[in-house]
């Protein structure tokens, strides 16, 4: 239950971090609050040659509202959301969840951007990244030539491509996540199952309405892959429609499993019964 | 493999070190600094044994690495010695039977502290879910519960209210 042998970097921005990532030579993980990695090194199910600790670089640390948009930065913590101490663009949507992610000592040190880099399919982000319809900021360690660091935007539905997989590269790295404003009128739902409170869940269901945005939307999520979201769900969000729900699960392939059935089917319904509760 | 240089303050003293990139905060602290009220258990996260506190705040030393604390404020349950909450709840851990082979106490007391300090109108359904992070095999919870409950009591009736 120790680490094996690594050599830890703490480099001091984020053009230090991207000079030590790409060497095909190492075998390199970046390093976020490390409260999904650090258990994987003790176990071993994660044995890299270098960490490259980002979590307390300056540039990944702030949140600002930039028009429709909320930039996070990746080191963002979940208490930092939790506690309100960053601005919420989500109406109460990311505070509720970032509360409920495994325990107060964990969300004091565990960061946005490490979790959906891990890419637990269970994990709370990467659910509410899908249903928010945020985007991934990636900066590159190529650089463009100039001295400038090179930027893609990723959206959350193609930058988790797998279960504990991503779009990511070995040089790069997740710097900030773009989350798009909320009308006044968005109301949303998410509910998730955990055997014992603040384990990863068994199901999660989460739904968001934005109709000034045009977004209804359904989410099954904590699957065996990437989240599921079903677009122009408006005929879905009525409480109580058991038998629409069963069809949703049906069609995604969902049905045949009774115990993943019913939990995921308990989910959404919770799920919709507490966003109709908002309206 | 490379040492790392970290400057650390520990329980208010300013301590220098050398440690490897493996070494975890729980192990720099209890092997190399003697501070052996941190307890391992799981060693992954999920047990709370381990809790200490970082920079004013709970945090998990057997998943932190003591290279990426450099410069770090950490505190430990030696630290809260003469705690004022820490006493309380001391006093109220004995006389709640809230402990009984007592390894998982050091946790408990530093994530009790950061309950009665952080939701001061915390009730019973919300300490339980904020405990939920630190296990224990011996008590079912009960005592523990009752304990922080008590400290939560005295210090509302003393700020006025109810």
């Amino acid at each position: 239950m120790k680490s094996a042998a690594f050599d830890l970097y703490q480099p001091a921005d984020v053009p230090g971090a991207l000079q030590l990532l790409g060497n095909p030579d190492q075998s390199v993980k970046v390093l976020g609050g490390g409260q999904s990695l650090g258990p994987m090194l003790n176990l071993r199910l994660a044995q890299p040659e270098v960490l490259v600790n980002v979590a307390r670089l300056p540039e990944l640390l702030n949140a600002k509202v930039e028009g429709d948009s909320l930039i996070m930065g990746a080191g963002v913590t979940h208490a930092r959301i939790e506690d309100g101490l960053v601005p919420d663009v989500t109406r109460g949507l990311m505070p509720f969840v970032a509360s409920n992610i495994a325990y107060r000592a964990i969300r004091n040190r565990g960061t946005i951007g490490g979790s959906l880099a891990h890419a637990d399919p269970a994990a709370d982000w990467v659910n509410t990244m899908m249903l928010l319809g945020a985007v991934m900021e990636i900066t590159s360690a190529k650089s463009a030539g100039n001295g400038t660091l090179v930027k893609r935007e990723v959206p959350a539905h193609v930058f988790m491509q797998g279960p504990f997989t991503t779009v990511l590269a070995d040089h790069e790295i997740l710097t900030a996540i773009r989350i798009p404003v909320l009308s006044a009128s968005a109301r949303w739902g998410y509910y998730k199952f955990c055997r014992k409170t603040g384990e990863f869940a068994e199901a999660i269901g989460g739904v968001l309405t934005d109709p000034e945005r045009g977004i209804h939307r359904l989410l099954i999520g904590a699957t065996d892959g990437v989240p599921l979201v079903i677009h122009d769900a408006q005929a879905l969000m009525k409480p109580g429609d058991s038998a629409a729900i069963t069809r949703v699960l049906q069609d995604a392939g969902m049905a045949q499993d009774p115990y993943a059935f019913k939990m995921h089917h308990t989910a959404l319904c919770r799920a919709i019964a507490m966003r109709h509760q908002q309206a | 493999m490379n040492k790392t240089s970290i400057q650390l303050n520990i329980n208010g003293r300013e301590v220098a070190s050398e440690v490897q990139g493996r070494t975890h905060l729980a192990d720099y602290l209890r092997e190399d600094q003697l501070l052996t009220g941190t307890n391992l258990g799981c060693e992954h996260g999920v047990c709370g044994a381990c809790t200490i506190e970082m920079d004013g705040a709970p945090a998990r030393s057997c998943i932190t690495f003591a290279a990426a604390c450099d410069g770090m404020k950490v505190r430990t349950i030696e630290g809260f010695a003469l705690d004022e909450v820490m006493l309380a709840l001391r006093d109220a851990f004995s006389a709640e039977h809230a402990l009984q082979c007592g390894y998982c106490t050091p946790g408990m007391l530093i994530t009790a502290r950061d309950i009665v300090l952080r939701l001061p109108d915390a009730d019973e359904a919300l300490i339980r879910k904020e405990l939920s992070g630190n296990l224990c095999r011996c008590t079912g919870y009960s005592g523990i519960v009752h304990a922080i409950s008590s400290v939560l009591a005295v210090r509302r009736a003393a700020r006025g209210g109810v």
